[in-house]
């Protein structure tokens, strides 16, 4: 917790959609994130949009919440066809089911066919897109902010349940949108849930420097990767922001031996097995998957790995038993959940609100 | 007693998660948080374990104000209601999951997603409470703004309705996803679903206008009425003119189950009761609270008046914004002139006016005088069934669930046991019509 320490904790996150398109989905989240957590990874995510057969990610990911105690939980939740007020309420609302676990993977709606699910407007080129997800987070921690820690007062002798001083209209004016205030939900038990950006496309990199928790990048050598970092922390620095609260991880596809992995659309080639000579996926040998990570992660060329997994069910177990394992065993992966919070697990800070009188402790 | 009785007309019951205004105690040592999950787990529980029909949330979309400050007075705050029910599916095994989504701030193929994740998570307990909103107050926390005429509300309520079912009905279960189309007045959309149809064919539906044109929607096309009718007379010709209107849509009355919500009190004696009931009453309407209430209904600032003193001279302003987010008062004149003449004839202060006129409990007695009210309620015809509204989070059910469910259960009026797994099943609702896509 304390950002001065010498020794820098590894993160681990493990993606497990596509789920089920029907019933069986929750059932099959909760044991994959059980695996998760009994491995004691940092997050999960649980990628969505559109386009692709399955079910609503936070929906899911809700669904899991009371079904674990530890593990983060990060839903994909688009921003292009969506409110940002509804999107700031449902990812507040799974903070407070999952008791300060909940995270938020950034994503747009690209191109025609999702725009015409919708009817209510052409989806504009990506850049476009980006410059609005940076609105939309950005307005979502406003909300988030919105209510004041302490505003719930339950003051009999006045009647007053809440101190109206502490709760904010946050008048946001982006360049499509404007959102009134305050949130309709009482501030999330972690301030601000995580905010995760995918910051392999360019168009995304701005946003992720700017609003991101956590980024996701793909490299194809530590050196990639190290520069990859060292560019977000110079582009948060230069949005005032403290780069040490930014953790970057490394989204690696993976799968098994003999079987297609993870298709990679950045056309990245990947680093840990699939490029490899022997075109033999990274988790055919966990130890030496666990000693990559040890590298990359020793060497400073990232915070940790989020792993891709070609097929989560089949995958995730193989992950947690042999590369984690392995990480435990040389004590480079924690044991056990030593905080309650996803940002406890990170090592970030909870936040406080932008609106409280300045001095104010959090 | 009862073996000898013919079949009685069942009962259904659903509990209503205490809401942000005045009905909701939060000056009670018993008054829990209105956010936390442990607080929504422990209701939807004790509605399990009373088998209930289903737990129903309320949707905020905009903090209500007053006189351009947010409202402070009452509970304020609450979550956002899928992702809550999603939740509480992980701690339930057969209680229905109602969800109120506005029909006017989210889009079809956005409310049949996650509705459909929502029956597919619970396992066949969705429901979705229809509402729309045209005031541009809540507008304004929107992209789209509050463009909706008012007029217009049941035009897109009703189309919205029907596109999320078409989309719901565009992938049939372990069969072929086809594309969908839909072209009309408020939504041209296409393309394909991400989910299979839901387990339920279609989640249950709720409605609760008043109106001419809202009553006329449920009977087109809801599957349960929430009602404001919980006296006995105004609930028989509710359910009367409703159920009347449904065999112009080739719908059976038992196809529309009409649910008042309500608010009970018990007691060990009647008098206990009725005592409960006054303090309650007391507790509901703070001194600051009366004059709030006077002040919706008036539209004007009377705080300079003492809630123990008399009432104010003053009428009505009808063209107020005083009072922002809230349903208007229909015709604040006969309000007013109702409740002066209430205060003039009792000789009562302000405060014990708006107790008299407004803190009416629905049932107040013993758990049998109640359960004998509750059975008659339903067996003259004035419901089907009650959703109740307790008064405190999160134990407001509890003595309910304890005293009064099993003399229901006695007088053979509410089942023993969940017989079926999905919301419809518990209602009795038949199984929708699967309908070919249009393309």
């Amino acid at each position: 917790m304390t950002r001065a320490h010498p020794y820098r904790p590894l993160h681990l996150a493990a993606e497990i959609a596509p789920g089920a398109v029907g019933t069986r989905a929750a059932a099959d989240a909760v044991a994959l994130a059980r695996i998760g957590e009994e491995a004691g990874l940092d997050f999960l995510t649980h990628d969505d949009s559109f386009s692709r057969p399955g079910l609503d990610a936070l929906a899911v990911l809700s669904r899991v919440a009371p079904a674990t105690r530890s593990i983060g939980l990060v839903p994909t939740v688009t921003t292009t066809h969506t409110e940002p007020f509804h999107v700031q309420a449902a990812v507040a609302t799974l903070d407070w089911v999952s008791r300060g676990r909940a995270g938020w993977r950034v994503e747009v709606s690209r191109g025609a066919a999702e725009a015409a699910l919708f009817g209510r407007r052409a989806a504009p080129p990506t850049a476009a897109l980006w410059q609005e997800a940076g609105e939309v987070a950005e307005v979502a921690r406003r909300l988030w902010d919105s209510w004041e820690d302490d505003a719930e007062i339950r003051d009999v002798p006045t009647g007053r349940f809440i101190d109206r001083d502490k709760l904010h209209h946050v008048d946001f004016q982006g360049s499509v949108f404007s959102v009134k205030g305050p949130s309709i939900v009482p501030r999330p038990p972690q301030g601000h849930p995580v905010v995760v950006v995918d910051a392999t496309r360019p168009e995304a990199r701005e946003t992720a420097a700017r609003h991101a928790d956590v980024a996701l990048i793909r490299a194809a050598s530590p050196e990639e990767a190290a520069g990859l970092r060292a560019e977000l922390h110079r582009a948060a620095r230069a949005h005032g922001r403290d780069p040490e609260l930014l953790r970057v991880l490394l989204s690696v596809p993976a799968g098994l031996p003999g079987l297609p992995g993870h298709s990679d659309p950045s056309g990245h080639s990947d680093p840990f097995g699939h490029s490899g000579p022997s075109g033999d996926s990274d988790l055919a040998d966990p130890a030496a998957l666990a000693e990559r990570i040890a590298a990359w992660h020793g060497g400073g060329a990232v915070d940790g790995l989020h792993l891709v997994p070609a097929d989560p069910a089949r995958d995730l177990p193989r992950f947690a038993a042999g590369t984690v394992a392995a990480l435990r065993g040389r004590g480079l992966f924690r044991t056990a959940y030593a905080g309650t919070t996803l940002r406890d697990h990170l090592g970030l800070p909870r936040p406080v609100s932008q609106y409280a009188p300045k001095g104010a402790d959090a | 007693m009862t073996e000898s009785r013919p079949a009685r007309k069942q009962i259904h019951l659903a509990a209503h998660f205490p809401g942000v205004n005045s009905t909701t105690v939060w000056a009670d040592p018993r008054s829990g948080s209105q956010i936390d999950f442990s607080s929504f787990e422990h209701l939807a529980r004790t509605a399990e374990r009373g088998l209930f029909d289903f737990f129903f949330l309320a949707e905020g979309l905009r903090l209500r104000e007053h006189a351009g400050r947010v409202h402070d007075l009452d509970v304020v705050g609450r979550p956002e209601s899928i992702t809550v029910l999603n939740a509480l599916a992980a701690v339930t095994d057969r209680l229905g999951l109602a969800a109120t989504v506005n029909a006017t701030f989210n889009e079809p193929y956005e409310l049949a997603r996650r509705l459909a994740s929502l029956d597919h998570l619970s396992g066949g307990r969705a429901a979705w409470n229809v509402v729309t909103s045209s005031d541009a107050f809540t507008g304004e926390n929107f992209r789209r703004g509050g463009f909706l005429d008012r007029a217009d509300r049941y035009t897109r309520a009703a189309e919205a309705l029907a596109t999320v079912r078409e989309l719901w009905d565009s992938w049939p279960a372990g069969g072929e996803r086809r594309r969908f189309a839909h072209d009309g007045p408020q939504f041209r959309i296409e393309g394909e679903v991400t989910v299979e149809r839901p387990p339920q064919g279609h989640p249950v539906v709720i409605q609760a206008g008043d109106s001419a044109e809202g009553r006329e929607f449920a009977a087109s096309a809801a599957d349960v009425i929430f009602s404001r009718h919980s006296e006995p007379e105004a609930g028989r010709a509710f359910y009367a003119d409703v159920k009347g209107r449904l065999a112009r849509y080739g719908r059976r009355p038992e196809e529309l189950k009409i649910l008042p919500a309500v608010t009970y009190v018990l007691g060990d004696t009647e008098a206990e009761a009725r005592e409960r009931a006054a303090l309650i009453s007391r507790q509901q309407v703070s001194p600051q609270n009366a004059i709030l209430t006077l002040e919706q209904v008036w539209g004007r600032d009377l705080s300079a008046y003492d809630p123990d003193g008399p009432f104010p001279e003053t009428d009505p302003d009808p063209e107020s914004t005083l009072v922002q987010g809230r349903v208007r008062v229909a015709d604040p004149f006969a309000v007013a002139a109702r409740w002066r003449a209430l205060s003039e004839a009792k000789g009562l202060s302000i405060r014990e006016t708006v107790i008299e006129a407004t803190g009416r409990h629905s049932f107040v007695g013993t758990p049998a005088s109640v359960a004998a009210a509750l059975e008659e309620h339903v067996a003259t015809g004035a419901a089907d069934g009650f959703i109740l509204v307790p008064h405190l989070t999160p134990g407001g059910l509890d003595d309910f669930v304890d005293r009064v469910v099993p003399l229901l259960q006695e007088r053979g009026v509410f089942r023993t046991e969940y017989t079926g797994t999905t919301l419809r099943s518990h209602l009795g609702l038949p199984a929708p019509v699967w309908k070919a896509g249009t393309p």
